[in-house]
């Protein structure tokens, strides 16, 4: 009896053993496989990004090294001064993504739950300005914009036209966020219980597409972090644009690289604030 | 009827209250979904809405939540007129088929949801979702969040989530269609024995007779967007109005007959008519297969009441028997152990027990259990 479970037991485990350890194999390859694309597309990130920080230390001489590329960003007097201008771009990233918000939470909670026919038109508005090049539509919204400056109101007037930028990417990530919850139920039920239109949207759906909301911000802040062509044409001074007029106004050929480099950090860190104080909020409910 | 009195937050009695659907129709597009409807549910009575899918049993719960809008009609409740009121302003809890707990918020939370836009205070919100909890036997649950309950557990407390608020009328739109069948069993008597507990005027929804049976004072059997018999359980299973509710509730065995007066005659055998306006001429009886009792023939002797078992059924307690009567077949139930001496391939002489029968207006054909 013995002999017969033996050799039962042999039979069985050998073909299991088998899979296990091509599953091994297939997973080390498989891990491999990710480090070398995560390293390749990290040298394909950080390669450039070396190369400016590098030659933003470039001294007078060839081979030597100097701050003062990045000195000639901090002593910068303007027009218009630099704090200013990162005054004015954070303003414009909170009125930008406040304006996204405020125009497609609403909107696309009412398409889901009562006129889903229209979804597909509005979805293919809200894509739209991703065919069209800045160019085009800094030319349409010149006359525009031409009229809104005779009421002399700032720079950041610009954020009508980001708000118009961030609507596919704003689109798309509430939209995840909008799939991923039963709208429909939810809504019905908070209504059942007496809850208004408002309060369904903000205490039911508002909460539960918390990540999404996020991502759109996120998505639309990094919009208008790097945005240069439209306040440029359009003759304005956000931080990119002042960021540029700095490099115009040396001969030192590095402020280039270093003005380059520290919007991107400006961005960088900004975005990274806003993902770290998301997620923190959201871990904080569990 | 009677009318159960229930107490309020502040002490205060509470009866259910009646409510009343006048001439309630709506459309989709060229889709009658509902049909001129007219129901009253008495005050504190539990009516179930029973019905194959798109006969309009969910459209009617709907309209009464405020969900949607009649194309035409009257609802109103304790004497109100509320066709017109908002969903949020009707005083109505409501449990989903879909799990509608709102996943950010604990079991407590989402019970206390009503009480906290009633601005009911904190203290007393969270006593009133406690004892709401308790009363569906998940206290011990209160700081759960939905992904962490069943789904047993989650209708348990969007059922005291729409209780907690004192709702005039609750509204079931098949709560327990997405549940496994114990739970559901389960569920189903703890259902009725809050009901009647909170004295509540109820509007069940389902396609499941077997609940709608089970769970209500009434029911309603609706077809095409109309109401086709709203009566107790055991009139509608054994007094069925039209032959759709024959079918629809329990199994049923269409016999060729011929009806003369009070009773049809199915294969030699007179049995009473539940309709006694039915015109005389050749029809087409519904025989219940627990009327037909089986008994072994060992004579082989052929007539209109002698077959060969073709199949046997296990369910359990009973067994459900299949009979070749050589120009039609028919269906029996029996207990377990009587059908057990009835294997497939032998001969039985059938009785028909002369239990008031309903006839069908199709013409006769090829009569098929």
């Amino acid at each position: 009896m013995a002999a017969i479970t033996s050799l039962g037991e042999s039979g069985l485990s050998e073909p299991a053993a088998r899979p296990r350890a091509i599953q091994g194999r297939r997973r080390r390859r498989l891990n491999l496989f990710r480090y070398l694309v995560f390293t390749v597309s990290g040298l394909f990130f950080l390669l450039p990004l070396l190369a400016t920080a590098r030659f933003s230390l470039e001294g007078n001489r060839l081979g030597t090294w100097s701050l003062s590329a990045w000195k000639e960003i901090v002593t910068y007097k303007g027009p218009p001064p630099l704090l200013s201008a990162v005054e004015i771009q954070l303003e414009l990233v909170v009125l930008t993504c406040v304006g996204v918000l405020v125009l497609l939470v609403p909107t696309m909670v009412w398409i889901r739950l009562r006129v889903q026919w229209i979804s597909r038109v509005f979805e293919f508005l809200c894509l739209l300005p991703l065919t069209i090049p800045a160019i085009v539509l800094v030319v349409g919204l010149a006359p525009v914009y031409n009229f809104i400056r005779r009421s002399q109101l700032s720079t950041l007037e610009l954020f009508w036209a980001y708000v118009i930028l961030a609507l596919p990417y704003a689109y798309r990530a509430l939209s995840a966020g909008l799939t991923a919850i039963d709208v429909t139920t939810m809504s019905e039920a908070a209504r059942s219980l007496g809850a208004s239109w408002f309060t369904v949207i903000t205490r039911v759906i508002v909460p539960n597409i918390r990540q999404a909301i996020l991502n759109a911000m996120v998505l639309a802040a990094a919009l208008v972090l790097g945005e240069f062509t439209i306040a440029y044409l359009l003759l304005y001074n956000n931080l990119p644009v002042t960021l540029f007029f700095i490099s115009r106004s040396t001969p030192n050929a590095s402020v280039i690289f270093s003005t380059s480099l520290a919007s991107l950090l400006f961005a960088f860190g900004l975005l990274l604030i806003l993902a770290y104080a998301g997620r923190r909020r959201h871990r904080g409910r569990g | 009827m009677t009318s159960p009195m229930t107490r309020t937050q502040d002490g205060t009695a509470r009866t259910g209250v009646e409510v009343r659907m006048d001439g309630l129709s709506r459309h989709y597009g060229p889709v009658v979904a509902l049909d001129n409807l007219d129901l009253t549910v008495q005050a504190g009575e539990l009516i179930a809405l029973l019905g194959p899918s798109g006969c309009g049993k969910t459209t009617t719960l709907r309209l009464v939540a405020g969900l949607e809008d009649a194309d035409a009609g009257r609802i109103t409740v304790g004497g109100k007129d509320i066709t017109h009121v908002a969903a949020n302003k009707r005083d109505m809890g409501m449990v989903f088929q879909a799990y509608s707990l709102f996943p950010h918020m604990t079991a407590r939370q989402n019970v206390a949801f009503g009480l906290r836009l009633r601005r009911i205070a904190a203290a007393k919100r969270d006593k009133r979702a406690v004892e709401m909890l308790e009363l569906v036997g998940l206290s011990t649950q209160a700081d759960r969040y939905p992904h962490q309950l069943s789904g047993g557990q989650q209708q348990r407390v969007a059922l005291a989530r729409a209780l907690a608020i004192e709702p005039q009328v609750l509204l079931l739109d098949e709560p327990l269609s997405a549940l496994d069948a114990k739970v559901r069993a389960q569920l189903r008597d703890e259902i009725r024995r809050i009901q009647l507990e909170v004295g509540t005027t109820t509007l069940f929804v389902t396609h499941d007779q077997e609940e709608a049976l089970a769970i209500a004072d009434r029911v309603g059997v609706m077809k095409d967007g109309r109401l086709e018999q709203l009566a107790p359980p055991t009139d509608v299973y054994s007094r069925p109005a039209t032959s759709f509710v024959a079918e629809f509730v329990g199994l049923t065995n269409r016999l060729a007959g011929t009806v003369s007066g009070s009773t049809v005659t199915v294969r030699g055998r007179d049995l009473p008519l539940v309709d006694l306006g039915t015109p005389p001429g050749p029809a087409i009886a519904l025989v219940r297969p627990e009327a037909v009792t089986l008994a072994a023939d060992s004579s082989g002797d052929s007539g209109p009441l002698t077959g060969t078992v073709i199949a046997v059924t296990f369910l359990g307690a009973t067994s459900r028997v299949t009979v070749d009567l050589g120009d039609t077949t028919i269906l029996a139930q029996l207990t377990t152990a009587d059908a057990s001496d009835l294997p497939a391939g032998s001969h039985v002489a059938l009785t028909i027990r002369p239990d008031p029968v309903l006839v069908s207006g199709d013409a006769p054909a090829v009569s098929e259990p």
